[in-house]
């Protein structure tokens, strides 16, 4: 059984659905950092970004998001999302803003970089993505 | 949980060798009141799953890993009991039955090995503690029943309005996702058309969040709509949203966006003409 105290969800990422699910974790664990509103909806919206990029260039996958605290006291969210998809041949490119290798406007991952604090994304051609992202409570 | 194994080897034996009897049993007894929400044969293997589980981690050299699966097969179970519609007290209680039934199988074995009351005891508890597990998961799952059922209301209570001769809005309130932005869209588009309108406000104060998806569809939306001859505004664009459809790089060119529906509505108003005036009162 989860304990109500450590919030952590695992989430996995296959349909529209989860997408709203992941939203809602989300803004939850974010509520319980203590998080504005305007960082909160900044969150739910790389979230979904990056959401959507697993199910639409990563075949599908899984998110991780837990509230973290630094050893200074700042309370913060972390989310893992993770994929083994084809993987990103050039990460310079895929952060270039308008560059879409689909239909979209090619401003998701470039934009939830800007949306939070510390954005690593480490991919494998051929073998999968992992973004993990993390934004403190100010 | 506070049983070690090794305490309950009478019952454990028990259980093992009368395992087809003890389930029938159980079947029995936890599915007095099934009313058709889950099928004998169902519960029956479910129940055959607990057990096992309970048995392994009551006795067996991987207890504790059993005893997690445990926990989370019974949380599963909850959680789906709650979805079938069943209360928190009839799962709970489906659960406890198995105290029932392992007193049965001890009376019947007319067995009275000294430390059985122990024995006994310690089992119940055990048992208590996982039909306890039941409610707290139960509890859990109605709040996020409660709470999808919340949202798919709001999903499904998108109308477009008639604010003027020639004017429609659509508020849009709750999550967007794609398949909900493109279904409103297009009921927007056929409005239009529809009432042969020129005019419409997509009024986002009740959205959550626009990310890139949504705000492709939104403008994919004013521009077949532009095509239609009609002029799309957007309004209610909240701070937060603003500051992050920024962050992310969106931009929505030249089209047209107000603070609130009643300054699109003025806009619109002015655009097509009317002229409102506050006549002077006496
Ligand atoms: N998880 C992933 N696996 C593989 N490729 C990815 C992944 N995430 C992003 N990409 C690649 O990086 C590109 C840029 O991603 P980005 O999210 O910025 O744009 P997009 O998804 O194409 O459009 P949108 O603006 O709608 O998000 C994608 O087109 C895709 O080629
Ligand atoms: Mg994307």
């Amino acid at each position: 059984m989860t304990d109500a105290h450590e919030i952590r969800h695992e989430i996995r990422i296959a349909t529209g659905d989860d997408i709203v699910r992941i939203r809602r974790a989300v803004r939850t664990v974010a509520c319980a950092a203590r998080m504005s509103l305007v960082d909160r909806t900044k969150l739910v919206t790389a979230a979904s970004e990056l959401a959507r990029n697993v199910i639409g260039h990563g075949g599908g996958g899984t998110v991780r998001i837990e509230r973290l605290i630094s050893p200074s006291g700042v309370s913060g969210v972390r989310m893992v999302f993770e994929d083994a998809g084809p993987g990103i041949p050039d990460v310079r490119l895929a952060l270039t803003d308008g560059w879409s290798t689909g239909q979209g406007l090619g401003l998701g991952l470039p934009g939830a970089r800007r949306l939070v604090d510390e954005f690593d994304l480490q991919t494998v051609v051929g073998e999968g993505t992992r973004v993990t992202v993390t934004k403190w409570t100010r | 949980m506070t049983t070690q194994p090794g305490e309950q080897t009478h019952i454990v034996e028990l259980l093992r060798s009368r395992r087809e009897t003890a389930l029938d049993r159980w079947t029995e007894l936890a599915g007095a009141e099934l009313r058709g929400r889950l099928s004998r044969g169902e519960l029956r293997g479910e129940l055959d799953d607990l057990l096992s589980l309970m048995l392994r981690a009551l006795d067996g050299p991987d207890a504790e890993a059993a005893h997690d699966e445990l926990t989370a097969a019974l949380s599963e179970m909850s959680r789906r009991r709650a979805r079938q519609a069943f209360t928190p007290t009839e799962t709970a209680f489906g659960v406890f039955a198995l105290k029932q039934v392992v007193y049965e199988l001890v009376t019947e074995s007319g067995s009275n090995r000294p430390r059985l009351t122990e024995e006994l005891m310690a089992f119940s508890h055990t048992v208590d503690e996982l039909g306890l597990l039941t409610f707290e998961t139960y509890a859990a799952t109605r709040e996020q029943v409660i709470s999808d059922q919340a949202e798919q209301l709001l999903e499904l209570s998108t109308p477009v309005v008639k604010l003027w001769e020639g004017i429609v809005a659509v508020p849009l309130v709750g999550t967007l996702d794609s398949a909900r932005t493109q279904v409103v869209m297009e009921t927007l588009l056929q409005t239009l058309v529809d009432t042969g309108s020129l005019y419409a406000v997509i009024d986002i104060t009740g959205v959550a969040a626009v990310d890139t998806e949504v705000a492709q569809h939104l403008m994919k939306t004013i521009k077949a709509a532009r095509l239609m001859g009609a002029e799309c505004v957007i309004s209610g664009i909240r701070p937060q949203i603003a500051q992050t459809m920024v962050a992310l790089g969106i931009e929505f060119g030249d089209i047209v966006s107000k603070a609130s529906l009643a300054d699109a509505l003025e806009y619109l108003l002015a655009r097509s003409g009317v002229r409102i005036v506050r006549e002077e009162a006496g």
